[in-house]
């Protein structure tokens, strides 16, 4: 039973393994991975499933006891994510097919997407702080194989800045790990959060807190240290952009979270206090990147910025509603960037250039793009009936209520400066007159349609669906709220 | 002997620090290089150092040396020295296709 929790990390890892083998048959290396992308997700969603009705799901490696071992903790949250990045992997695989030239998926793009995979379910599922910083590195290793993929001048030009600024921030957590384990010894995070409320949070807990929070902050782009993140993720090919936008920052999200709600939670007024003032400049700042810039991929790129704020901000608020709204907000946020990266990728296909001012009239001939970027516009900006809306609306009455005026304000000021620079996309690049020279022969857009259409329903789902899926966020609030749940179902024998 | 050790985990640091801030691209791959071997010797050295000790606790052992930072840094190791090999062929093949392993010439806003 408990060795469910593991299931999600294993099938991608051995399915990336057995796919290097394979690499010299292309056909085959791809129906594999279709096969397995829609395995995992119907594993995920029946573990997801069973933890969600029956509770959190211990798996003790090797059946060591607790403190000793390395856990494995599929507690709701973590698995809602890994069914959440699952389903952005299936879409990815199914995006790849159609968007990769040949050269690249030879060089071994399936492998690597597939170990990326098991490095973000990893860094979800693990209950042992240097543990995280393993998955980490499998996640990141991936992702530096991914973004060089192809090897193109600016591809190396950006990504050795964001291989150098990720190992160094890896250094950082290493050092900070162990800083914490010679001052509580221990890395298990459930008996780290014991051991920090017993001997309160002093000084230096609060400064080891501040170091981790300057680790998660670089890989999740928040305020000062999300410099890196635009151009890096606008070089490779869009589909590993979406796989890199939807999924590595929030992973540092999700350690924030994580760390910030179930260790480091003695010592609010400082340590939230920080997180709402990152917020607030990370929502004003991610925005105006993304009203700077006239290449359509890098406004998608800056939109990553200002979402990561109002994760940080309902963290920061720290009262149920706001972190059910974090928690909405996130699954929404890793869903939608997936989409818009696909939607705009197809985009810049079909016009030949990712300059706003250089194309126009895309709408005439592919309607069915137009009206989809329309609904990721609309889903994004955080318009009701889509998920967007239901994830804000959260975050900010929780900032109301809690007395963070200011704070709601920048938001609300915010989710419209987010809606008028993915909506100059719309009206510059989808209406007006068509500056396309010669229609191309073959349509470039076919087959990015589809994964891209799969990834907005649940978009629709998220938000038309709320009653279904908001008991489960509360749930999950609730547990983050008070983490003795966590505690308890990691430390019971 | 924590305060030697400490003393040489914090040079590896300034040094790493130093070189990562230069130019040449290889530089910053030995910056990044001294930067993790320094951290690999503050693991060792939270964890308390006892000469001579084994690393285990048994029936009849009473002084004994904390396993688990010897696994972190294993660990450590590893990974660092894996990054450090893909990090030297990466900036081999940058210095290769862009023609230059200056970081002050490797930026640009053009994408062709």
């Amino acid at each position: 039973m408990s060795n469910l929790a593991i299931l999600p990390i294993l099938l991608p890892l051995l399915t990336g393994i057995f796919l290097v083998f394979l690499n010299k048959r292309l056909p085959l290396v791809r129906l594999i991975t279709r096969i397995m992308v829609i395995v995992n997700l119907i594993v995920v969603s029946l573990i997801t499933y069973n933890v969600v009705q029956n509770g959190t799901i211990v798996l003790k490696a090797g059946d060591w006891a607790v403190p000793y071992g390395i856990v494995l903790v599929a507690d709701p949250l973590a698995m809602i994510l890994v069914l959440t990045a699952n389903i952005i992997s299936v879409a990815c695989a199914f995006y790849a097919f159609n968007s990769l030239d040949e050269k690249r998926e030879r060089y071994y793009f399936y492998p690597l997407f597939q170990l990326l995979i098991t490095g973000v379910s990893g860094a979800f599922l693990t209950g042992d702080l240097f543990n995280l910083f393993v998955f980490f590195e499998v996640l990141l290793i991936a992702s530096y194989g991914l973004i060089v993929l192809g090897g193109t001048k600016e591809q190396f030009r950006e990504s050795f800045k964001y291989i150098i600024i990720n190992l160094f921030s890896s250094i950082l957590f290493v050092t900070t790990v162990s800083f914490l384990y010679a001052v509580v010894g221990t890395v298990n995070m459930a008996q780290l959060a014991e051991r920090v409320g017993e001997v309160q949070q002093d000084g230096i807990l609060t400064t080891i807190a501040i170091l981790l929070l300057i680790v998660f902050a670089t890989k999740g782009a928040l305020f000062p240290l999300y410099f890196w993140l635009p151009k890096s993720y606008t070089v490779p090919p869009t589909v590993i952009s979406a796989l890199f936008g939807a999924l590595l920052t929030k992973v540092g999200v999700y350690s924030i979270l994580r760390v910030f709600t179930l260790i480091f939670v003695y010592n609010l007024t400082f340590t939230h206090q920080i997180l709402l003032v990152l917020a607030g400049f990370t929502l004003v700042f991610g925005v105006i990147g993304a009203l700077s810039t006239n290449n359509v991929q890098l406004i998608i790129a800056y939109n990553i910025i200002p979402a990561v704020g109002y994760m940080i901000m309902g963290l920061g608020v720290f009262s149920t509603t706001a972190l059910a709204g974090t928690v909405y907000y996130l699954l929404h946020d890793m869903i939608i960037k997936a989409a818009l990266f696909f939607l705009v990728g197809a985009m810049v296909a079909y016009a030949g250039t990712s300059d706003l001012r250089k194309m126009g009239g895309v709408i005439k001939h592919q309607p069915l793009l137009g009206w989809l970027f329309f609904i990721a516009t609309l889903a994004l900006a955080g318009l009701p009936p889509f998920s967007g809306f239901i994830g804000k609306l959260l975050i900010l009455r929780g900032a109301f209520e809690e007395g963070h005026y200011v704070l709601a304000i920048i938001g609300l000021v915010t989710s419209l400066l987010i809606l008028l620079s993915v909506i100059r996309i719309f009206i510059n690049g989808f209406w007006g007159e068509s500056k396309q020279k010669e229609v191309p022969q073959v349509n470039p857009v076919k087959g990015k349609i589809l994964p891209a259409a799969f990834l907005l329903m649940f978009t629709i789902l998220l938000g038309l669906g709320a009653e279904l899926i908001y008991p489960t966020v509360q749930t999950i609030a609730d547990q983050m709220i008070d983490p003795a749940n966590y505690i308890d179902s990691v430390m019971k024998e | 002997m924590e305060i030697i050790m400490s003393v040489l985990a914090g040079l590896l640091f300034t040094a790493g620090v130093y070189m990562i801030l230069q130019k040449q691209i290889l530089k910053i791959v030995i910056g990044t290089a001294l930067l993790s071997h320094g951290a690999h010797l503050f693991i060792i050295t939270m964890g308390k150092l006892n000469r001579g000790k084994p690393p285990v606790l048994t029936e009849d052992v009473s002084n004994y040396v904390d396993p688990l930072p010897q696994a972190l840094i294993l660990t450590s190791i590893v990974i660092s020295f894996g990054v450090t090999s893909f990090l030297l062929v990466l900036a081999y093949r940058t210095y290769q296709t862009n023609g230059t392993d200056n970081m002050e010439k490797l930026r640009g806003n053009d994408h062709e």
